[in-house]
């Protein structure tokens, strides 16, 4: 046990080791990375996949902004391969109006109901007549 | 006049989810389609010295086809690409696999391909999108990538898409 987490400790350091190398960039990897999709595990980030695709690409990403690929110029390079798809961020465009705006709609056509059914349902005051007025009072006297 | 209302957004909602479930998520809309196939000179799986470039194909309607030694489904797919390759030109782009697995591999199964390149980083299929062999690129005789399937091709979708759009390229 005591050795396997000693083992474990030297993996982690080691690890790091590599990692440190240029921490600003590994930085700016992972950052850009984690705003991309990974194409074969759809619901992941380039950052947090460990298909070999998603290794390849992040391996492009490090390249490319060592050699002063600016974050737009490399985004720009991936959606040209795998289309919006690759952003987890979708541009604002004619075919994504629905998907940006969607939620907003509903939330106004939820208001929109929902008013009219509260509005709806408010009961008029009843209205006494004078009669009914009278045996009240005369009752809570 | 309550109940129309609630079983119409119902059946709204119904059929919003009916389209929306029987979407293929993995099939992504390749950006590539209409655009010049991205340009690569590699070397070919069978002989390391000699090499192959998309230019060599201009004037031509050919098919590229992604596969690997390592990929189950490129062996399902494997006899729809041999019957499809009788007829039109198929290269083959080999992806990140070794020549020792990717050569014995043509050997028992029978080599469809007029070539397959060696695309032992799969930098190229980088290049032309590819996140799930095998894929298959219908390419027209300017170099224009005219069609893109991702996954093992079917008889039916080769009888119904890759055949017309060949036939009418080709015309």
């Amino acid at each position: 046990m005591i050795a396997r987490l000693l083992l474990l400790a030297v993996l982690l350091a080691s690890l790091r080791a590599v990692a440190s190398e240029d921490p600003a960039l590994d930085k700016r990897v992972s950052a850009l990375a984690s705003e991309l999709r990974c194409l074969v595990c759809q619901n992941q980030t380039l950052a947090d996949s460990n298909a070999p695709l998603a290794v390849d690409l992040r391996n492009q990403i490090r390249e490319q902004l060592k050699a002063g690929a600016s974050e737009r110029e490399v985004t720009d390079y991936m959606v040209a391969r795998y289309g919006d798809f690759v952003l987890y961020r979708p541009p604002f465009k004619a075919t994504t109006v629905l998907l940006w705006a969607g939620p907003f709609l509903f939330l106004v056509l939820g208001g929109f109901v929902m008013y009219r059914r509260i509005t709806k349902r408010a009961v008029p005051e009843p209205r006494l007549s004078e009669a009914d007025r009278e045996r009240a009072a005369k009752l809570l006297e | 006049m309550r109940v129309l209302w609630t079983s119409l957004i119902f059946a709204a909602l119904l059929a919003l989810l009916a389209v929306g479930l029987s979407l293929n998520p993995r099939e992504v809309p390749s950006p590539l389609i209409g655009k010049p196939a991205p340009p690569f000179e590699l070397p070919l799986l069978g002989s390391p010295d000699k090499t192959f470039s998309q230019k060599d194909m201009l004037g031509k309607v050919w098919i590229l086809n992604v596969w690997a030694s390592w990929c189950p489904p490129c062996l399902v797919e494997h006899p729809v690409i041999t019957e499809l390759a009788k007829t039109v030109s198929t290269v083959g782009l080999n992806y990140k696999d070794a020549r020792e697995d990717a050569l014995p591999w043509l050997k028992r199964n029978g080599d469809p391909y007029q070539l397959s390149v060696y695309d032992a980083a799969g930098r190229i299929a980088i290049d032309y999108g590819v996140y799930g062999v095998p894929e298959t690129y219908v390419i027209d005789r300017g170099g224009v990538i005219r069609y893109k399937h991702v996954g093992p091709l079917t008889p039916e979708i080769v009888r119904k898409k890759v055949q017309p759009l060949v036939a009418e390229l080709s015309k």
